[in-house]
Order: C-alpha cells, then sequence, then structure tokens
C-alpha cells in the first residue's frame, strides 16, 4: 500500500472517531442547558439530577471529543500537506475562526460548567452551560464551511496551483452549505435524542429512575416527531441540491449508470449490488419513475449517469450506495418509531409496552450509524476529487515515506482502541448507575474518591486568595 | 510599505504569542504530570490534577489556535513542519490523547485508576519531549527545495533535538512546581517548594547551553548576535534571564508570597523565547523560508487579523474570569464532578 492509500485510511478511521463524540456532545450540551433550565424553573430535584447524571456522561464524550479533534486539526499538515498547500489560504482563515469563536468559548465556560456549581452563582452557571452549547453549534457551523467549500467550492481564483480568497462570504456560504449545516446540526440532536429515549426506555423496563426516565421518553418521543420528518425533507432537499452540484456523486448514490431512454424517466433503486466494472446493478429491485418523482418532481425528469465521466473520475459506488441505504432506512425506521409512539402516548401505553420500549433500546446507538453512513455518503461520493474537480485526492498527499504511515496508522488504532474503549465503558457503566440523588452535605462514597458525583457547595474548593 | 510586507510582520507576532500562550498555559499543567512520580500516594496525584481540571481544556485550545492560525498565515510553513516532523508531531498527538483524557477517566475508573495516572505522566512526559523536539528541530532548520521539504523521515533526530526535548521537559516541569507552590498548601507545597530549587539550576543549565549551541548551528544566528555591535543590545535577554533565575531560585522557599515564583517562572520562560524568536527571526523555517515567502496573501491574513482584533481580547477576558472563578488554594479533598 502507498503512503496515498494509508493517508486515506488513516484520515477517514481518525475523522470518523472524532465525529461520534460532536454527533453525541452538540445535543447532549443543549439538552442539559434544557434541564437546567427546567431546575431553574421548577426547582424540582428531578431535573437537577438529570441534569448532573447526564452531565458526567457529557464530561467524558467531550474529552474525547476534544483530544481526538486535536490529532484532526494536524492531519491537514501532517498528511495532505499538498491540499495544505493548495488551500490553506481559505481553509487555514474558517478553521481559526472556529477556534477563536467556538473552541475557546467551549474550553472557557467548560470548566465552569462541570466545576462550578456553588462557585457562581446559578444564573451565571447557567449562563455556562448555556455558552458551551453555542460554542458546539458555531464549531459546526465553520467546519461544515470549511468542508462544504471542498465539495462545492466557490468565491475563489486558482493562481499557480494555490486557491486565492476573492470573496469571503461566496466561500462561508458555498452553494452546498447551508443544506449540510442544517442536516448535521439536526443529524447531532437526533442522535442524542435516541440515546436519550433508550436510556429511559431501559430504565423503565428494569423499573429504576422511573420518575426521571418518564419525563425523557416523553420529550425524546416529542422531540423525535418533529426533528425526524424535518430532517428527512432536509436531506431531500440535501440530495436535490447534490444533483446540481455534484451529479457525479448523486449517480453513485442512486446506482444509476445510464442514461435513461426516452420518456422512461429513473427509476428508484431500492436495493442492488453495483457492478463498477460491467457499470451496471445485479440483482436490483426497483421502481420505475420514482426516482424521477423525487428528484425532478416530474415523470420523466432525468439525471446525470455514472457513464457520463470517464472510469478514473467515478467514485467507488458500492459504498456509496450501500452507506445511502443505510442511512434513509435508519431515517425511516426512525421516523416509524416516533409515530407509533406518539399514538401510544395518547392511547396511554407508551410506559407499558414491552415490544415498544424494547424498540427504543434497540434504537438507541441508529444516529450514530445514520451520521457515519452519512458521512460516508459525502464523503467517498467526491472522490477521486479532494476538492471537487479541481484538485485529486492524488495530487493532494503529502510527500512522505510509507513507513511513517503505517507507523502512524498503527499508533492512533491501537491508541483510539484503548482510549475509546475505554471512554465507552465508562458511559456504559455511568448508565448503568442512573441518576443519583443529589446531596447537598459532604457525602461518604463507598471508598471511591469523589469520583462520579456532583461538587455540592459544602464540598467545593475552600480558600482564599 | 503594502499590507503584503506588513502583514505576515504582525501575523509573525500573533503566532509567537499563541505558542508562547500555550507554552506557559498548558505547559504547567504538562509539568503536573511530569511531576506526577514525586506524588507520594493516589491522593496527592488527585490533589495535583484537581488544581488544573477545570482550565486544562482552555488551556490546550491555544495550541489549536497556533495549528490554525499557522495554516491560515503561513499554509506553506504549516505544510512543511508537520509533514517533516511526522514522527516527532504523531508522538504528541497521541501523547496529549492520553494525557487529556486521564483528566476525566482517572476519576471515574476503579480498577483502572492507576493506569490512568500512569498515561497522564507519560502522557505528559512524551508531550513535552515531543515537543521540545519539534522546537529543536525547527530552529535547526529544514533543507528545501523548490519550496517542499528535501529531507528524510529522520531528519529530526540530532543531538541538538534531543538536547531541547529534555530542556522542554525540565522547563515544564518547573511550571508544574511554582503552580503547585501557588495553588496548594501543606505537604504537597512542601514537595514542590524542595522541588523548584533543583530545578531552576537544571533549566538555567538547559538555557544555557541552548544559548551557546545556537549561534554554531547557523551562521546568520551568529552574525545576528555578534555582528555590528548587536551583541550589545541584544545582551540583555540573556543577562535578565540570568538575574531572573537568581531571583526565582530565592523565591522558591520564601513563606508568604506564593505567586511569585510561579510568575517568575513565567517571566522566565518569556525570555528565554524572546532570545530563541530573535534567533530565528525573519525565517518561519529556517534556514531560508522568510515569513514573506510562505505567508498567504493579504485577503486571507487580513480577513482573520479583522476577527482577531475583536475576538482575542474577548477570549482572554473570559479565560482570565475563569481563572478567577477557580482563584485560590485548592483543597487536598476538593471533589470532582
Ligand atoms: C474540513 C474538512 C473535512 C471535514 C469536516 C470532514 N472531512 Fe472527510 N475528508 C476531508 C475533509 C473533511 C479531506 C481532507 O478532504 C479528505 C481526505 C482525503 C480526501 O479525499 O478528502 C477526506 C476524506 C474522508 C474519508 C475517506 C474517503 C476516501 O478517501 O475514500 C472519509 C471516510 C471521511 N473523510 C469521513 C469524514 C467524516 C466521517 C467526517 C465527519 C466529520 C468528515 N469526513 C469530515
Ligand atoms: C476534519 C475536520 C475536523 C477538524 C480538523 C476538527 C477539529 C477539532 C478540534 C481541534 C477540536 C478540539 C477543540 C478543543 O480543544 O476544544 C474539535 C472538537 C469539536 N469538533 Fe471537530 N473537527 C473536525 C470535524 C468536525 C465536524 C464535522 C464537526 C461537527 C459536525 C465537529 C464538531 C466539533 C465539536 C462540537 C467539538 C467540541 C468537542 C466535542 O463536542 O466533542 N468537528 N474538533
Ligand atoms: C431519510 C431521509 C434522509 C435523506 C433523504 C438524507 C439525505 C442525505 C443526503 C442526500 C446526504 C448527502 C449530501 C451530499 O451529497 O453531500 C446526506 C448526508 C448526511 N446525512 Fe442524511 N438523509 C436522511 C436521513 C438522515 C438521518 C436520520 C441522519 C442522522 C441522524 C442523517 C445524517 C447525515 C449526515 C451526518 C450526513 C453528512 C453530512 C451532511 O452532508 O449533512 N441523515 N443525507
Amino acid at each position: 500500500m502507498d503512503a496515498l492509500l494509508l493517508s486515506r485510511i488513516q484520515f477517514g478511521f481518525v475523522v470518523s472517531f472524532h465525529v461520534l463524540f460532536p454527533a453525541f456532545t452538540i445535543g447532549l450540551s443543549s439538552w442539559l442547558a434544557f434541564l437546567e433550565w427546567r431546575w431553574l424553573r421548577t426547582r424540582d430535584p428531578v431535573w437537577r439530577e438529570l441534569y448532573f447524571f447526564w452531565m458526567r456522561i457529557f464530561a467524558v464524550s467531550f474529552g474525547m471529543g476534544v483530544v481526538s479533534g486535536i490529532v484532526m486539526s494536524f492531519q491537514f499538515g501532517t498528511n495532505w500537506s499538498a491540499l495544505s498547500i493548495a488551500a490553506g489560504n481559505i481553509l487555514g482563515p474558517l478553521l481559526s475562526y472556529e477556534v477563536l469563536t467556538a473552541f475557546f468559548l467551549e474550553a472557557g465556560f467548560l470548566g465552569v460548567m462541570l466545576f462550578g456549581w456553588g462557585r457562581v452563582s446559578e444564573k451565571l452557571h447557567f449562563l455556562s452551560t448555556f455558552l458551551v452549547a453555542l460554542g458546539t453549534v458555531i464549531s459546526t457551523f465553520w467546519i461544515l464551511s470549511a468542508n462544504s467549500w471542498l465539495h462545492t467550492p466557490d468565491g475563489y481564483a486558482l493562481i499557480d496551483g494555490v486557491f486565492q480568497p476573492a470573496d469571503w462570504m461566496s466561500i462561508i456560504f458555498n452553494p452546498s452549505f447551508p443544506y449540510r449545516l442544517t442536516h448535521m446540526v439536526l443529524a447531532a440532536f437526533i442522535t442524542t435524542c435516541f440515546v436519550i429515549g433508550g436510556v429511559a426506555a431501559w430504565y423503565l423496563r428494569r423499573g429504576e429512575h422511573v420518575d426521571g426516565a418518564r419525563r425523557m421518553l416523553k420529550l425524546a418521543v416529542a422531540f423525535a416527531a418533529i426533528t425526524v420528518p424535518v430532517q428527512i425533507v432536509v436531506g431531500d432537499l440535501h440530495g436535490l441540491n447534490t444533483a446540481e452540484v455534484q451529479p457525479i456523486k448523486l449517480a453513485a448514490m442512486e446506482g444509476h449508470w445510464h442514461e435513461s431512454a426516452p420518456g422512461q424517466g429513473v427509476p428508484l433503486v431500492v436495493f442492488a449490488v453495483p457492478d463498477a466494472k460491467a457499470e451496471r446493478n445485479d440483482f436490483e429491485f426497483a421502481i420505475p419513475r420514482l426516482g424521477s418523482l423525487i428528484l425532478t418532481h416530474s415523470w420523466d425528469g432525468t439525471i446525470t449517469p455514472l457513464t457520463a465521466v470517464p472510469r478514473d473520475e467515478r467514485p467507488p459506488v458500492a459504498p456509496v450506495f450501500y452507506a445511502f441505504r443505510i442511512m434513509v432506512a435508519i431515517g425511516l425506521a426512525m421516523l416509524a418509531l416516533s409515530v407509533v409512539s406518539l399514538w401510544a402516548w395518547r392511547r396511554r401505553w407508551l410506559f407499558e409496552s414491552t415490544w415498544l420500549l424494547n424498540a427504543w433500546r434497540l434504537m438507541a446507538p441508529s444516529g450514530f450509524i445514520a451520521v457515519l453512513a452519512g458521512w460516508v455518503v459525502v464523503e467517498m461520493g467526491r472522490q477521486p476529487w479532494v476538492i471537487q474537480g479541481l484538485l485529486r485526492t492524488a495530487d493532494a498527499v503529502s510527500d512522505i515515506d510509507h513507513t511513517s504511515v503505517i507507523v502512524s496508522l498503527g499508533a492512533f488504532l491501537l491508541a483510539y482502541a484503548v482510549v475509546f474503549g475505554a471512554g465507552g465503558g465508562y458511559i456504559l457503566k455511568m448508565i448503568r448507575k442512573g441518576p443519583q440523588p443529589f446531596d447537598d452535605g459532604p457525602d461518604s462514597d463507598e471508598g471511591e474518591r469523589t469520583p462520579a458525583r456532583p461538587i455540592s457547595a459544602a464540598d467545593g474548593p475552600v480558600g482564599d486568595d | 510599505m503594502d499590507m503584503a510586507t506588513v502583514l505576515p510582520v504582525v501575523w509573525f507576532g500573533v503566532i509567537g504569542f499563541g505558542v508562547l500562550m500555550y507554552v506557559l498555559l498548558d505547559g504547567f499543567v504538562l509539568g503536573l504530570g511530569v511531576l506526577a512520580p514525586f506524588a507520594e500516594d493516589g491522593s496527592q496525584l488527585d490533589h495535583m490534577m484537581t488544581t488544573a481540571a477545570p482550565i486544562w481544556d482552555g488551556n490546550e485550545t491555544w495550541l489549536v489556535l497556533g495549528g490554525a492560525g499557522l495554516l491560515a498565515a503561513f499554509p506553506r510553513a504549516y505544510a512543511i513542519v508537520l509533514s517533516a516532523l511526522y514522527l516527532p508531531v504523531l508522538l504528541m498527538l497521541i501523547a496529549l490523547v492520553f494525557r487529556g483524557v486521564a483528566f476525566e477517566f482517572r476519576f471515574k475508573a476503579r480498577r483502572g485508576k492507576r493506569f490512568w495516572g500512569a498515561a497522564f505522566a507519560v502522557g505528559s512526559l512524551l508531550t513535552a519531549f515531543a515537543q521540545g523536539v519539534i522546537l529543536g528541530a525547527l530552529v535547526e532548520g529544514m533543507p528545501l527545495e523548490e519550496g517542499k521539504y528535501a529531507g528524510g523521515a529522520l531528519d529530526w533526530f540530532s543531538p541538538f533535538s534531543m538536547l531541547t526535548g529534555v530542556a522542554v521537559v525540565f522547563g515544564y516541569a518547573l511550571l508544574g512546581s511554582t503552580w503547585l507552590i501557588l495553588k496548594t498548601e501543606g505537604r504537597l507545597q512542601l514537595i514542590a517548594r524542595t522541588l523548584t530549587r533543583p530545578l531552576v539550576m537544571v533549566v538555567a543549565a538547559f538555557m544555557g547551553l541552548v544559548s551557546a549551541w545556537l549561534p554554531f548551528l547557523d551562521s546568520r544566528i551568529m552574525a545576528r548576535w555578534f555582528e555590528d555591535g548587536n551583541f550589545w543590545w541584544l545582551s540583555p535577554v540573556p543577562m535578565l534571564a540570568l538575574v531572573n533565575a537568581v531571583w526565582l531560585w530565592r523565591a522558591a522557599m520564601r513563606e508568604g508570597r506564593d505567586a511569585r515564583p510561579f510568575l517568575l517562572t513565567l517571566s522566565f520562560f518569556g525570555l528565554g523565547f524572546a532570545g530563541l524568536v530573535l534567533g530565528i527571526w525573519p525565517n518561519i523555517v529556517p534556514p531560508s523560508l522568510s515569513i514573506w515567502e510562505a505567508a498567504s496573501p493579504p485577503s486571507s491574513q487580513g480577513f482573520v487579523l479583522a476577527g482577531l482584533v475583536v475576538l482575542l481580547p474577548l477570549v482572554l477576558g473570559y479565560t482570565a474570569w475563569s481563572y478567577r472563578v477557580f482563584r485560590g488554594k485548592v483543597a487536598a479533598d476538593a471533589g470532582y464532578h
């Protein structure tokens, strides 16, 4: 394997790992702000217990998001130095704004949020939680702007192989950005929503933490019932945009190889095994004309087929094709679950139905899978380009020897297995333990020194200047 | 003078400021990890880590700013340095992963507690060492051909970079020990005080060694210091550093003024940093890539600078506020969330 392929595997691996954490913490931080707001408004201790319960889980996830993110911010230089030289003028400023407007904000107020209970006023503490949540969304804004620019570059001048910024507004708000931002922010919220609902369902099945669990499940059902349909509509619009700006990617998603016969329209391929060599699908199950209907909103509209470009400008079709179906299937399953749950809620059997609670438990990790599948569609669908139509991935890689990349890939695999395996384990343990009563005095904990419990006022650092 | 001349100079200052902030702020946190083996038991290590738990993430963010700022303002330097120093950068990143998660994991673990304590110590040590190696290799310079790195994958491995690697480990340890004098009392503070004096001696010796070595690395550095009578107006830097070291040595054991050793260590580092920057200027990748050759166009540099002028004071403001929230001594049994 050469340095190019190894670098691609490495980048895909570390970024996929990284995005799992934002996908969770973006939603979780807003959920925490919501819980703290409920506590401040109602003074009902259950809200505060839930707040501290999710805050500890948040702390662990956020820590893992931060360290894997640091790795990301150096990858462009270590492995994609030719890309950095060509497009650093554009990507660098966007990432710098991310640091200045988002990362510092998150990090600065995170400390107060995690450790400041009792040290600052309640309002300031709530403000800190809120600003951390705001920071995660601002971060999404900038990083997705940078990523979208790679897909739909705009507002630049290409001089001697180097991209110079010409118009920052067109760069930031490049053609695919609004769709990608909306879709990703919703994806993060939905991912968190299904984790919360799944955890609640699990408690209800076990008859534990019932009061908190009921509230969480109801909120999850209501939230999902609103956002999942919106996400599907946004996803559809996102696809229409892709048809316009990256038609070959869309053709790969649809498994659409050849120009349709005139007046026949494009079928919707529900399932197939794409065969890139023979340029066709095997075992195809397709619904005639439905593709046209969805993508062009007419009976016989057509889309660009894969064979419109030479082979060396086509993405790997199979992974894009399958990943897209996984994402859409999860989206539809989420829709079904939230509709049924809404109905069960009205009929008052939401908390009693074993199979419904089990379905929520089963769907708890579904958001993560959909997020990863979505990114595979986006990124692999762009290949062989790293900047769509302008810079090939093969020309973007650093001039490094492949031994170095083998060493680094091995090191990342090993380190991430240890660190994220352990972190995932701690999160599961915290979930198993569940929300604990908040106590205001110094407490005694089974010999385990100070760890997983909220700081209470009496127990915070004492001292003076 | 036009923008293309001035902006790179301003950005050199901005990146320098970011790196210095990182070295000072994450330096003391990494120093705690380097000093971890001196903790007498697990609860003392808990105590050490608790002094930094609410702020370490913000401190580390200066590193991300340095990286992103370099990509924005000097993309060519970012590309060359990171790919040329692939392996030390890798070491630093992986070590930072372990060091960072140890803060959360150690307080969640039961059986794994010792493991994450060790991860904190070894992660910090290797991060510090890797950063010293990166610094040394950068100062030593990189062979370039047509604006591309023309050396091998192991060129960074040299006696000088090993020296700077070890020097940074001791330097961070000094920042860590004086931070502990500031933030703790009793037994732990005593340990920190006792460690500080030998550390001052060692760090001063390393600084002397690096300074003596520098002029021989590159005749330009030699020229900068010793030609045209430059020595006379540059010499205050090493002189001040020496005075600073002596003062710090004396302050280490003095009861009552617990902030002074830390502040003196900050200024000590500032002076050492100034000495290095004077040696490199006006190159960003010695010996031949100048800040003007590596710079992104004014449309990039100006765009970020406009935001920086507004946002950086804001960032410094709320960072200072969060330090204020956690001011004062941290008690040994201060809880974790
Ligand atoms: C700002 C830029 C940016 C952002 C936010 C992302 N990517 Fe990306 N991605 C790239 C910039 C990039 C890249 C540098 O442009 C790569 C490297 C090689 C390539 O072709 O594109 C890439 C490749 C790449 C590949 C390998 C594709 C291949 O080589 O076949 C995968 C699987 C992902 N990415 C996955 C993701 C995921 C899961 C992301 C979720 C956060 C993500 N990307 C965000
Ligand atoms: C390849 C591109 C990416 C790079 C270079 C990158 C870089 C980083 C860095 C350096 C951090 C740590 C910041 C700190 O010290 O606090 C971070 C964290 C974060 N990133 Fe990324 N990131 C990438 C992709 C993404 C994407 C696609 C998203 C969102 C959709 C995202 C959202 C976040 C968020 C919300 C955090 C805060 C930590 C957390 O929530 O876990 N990042 N990222
Ligand atoms: C069922 C309806 C859905 C449709 C029609 C849909 C459509 C799309 C399309 C067309 C893309 C690729 C955009 C491109 O060309 O670059 C995409 C990407 C993505 N999808 Fe979906 N999606 C759906 C559901 C979901 C769900 C339920 C989630 C997660 C909870 C999700 C998460 C993502 C993510 C994270 C990406 C990559 C980032 C982005 O481009 O926004 N999608 N989706």
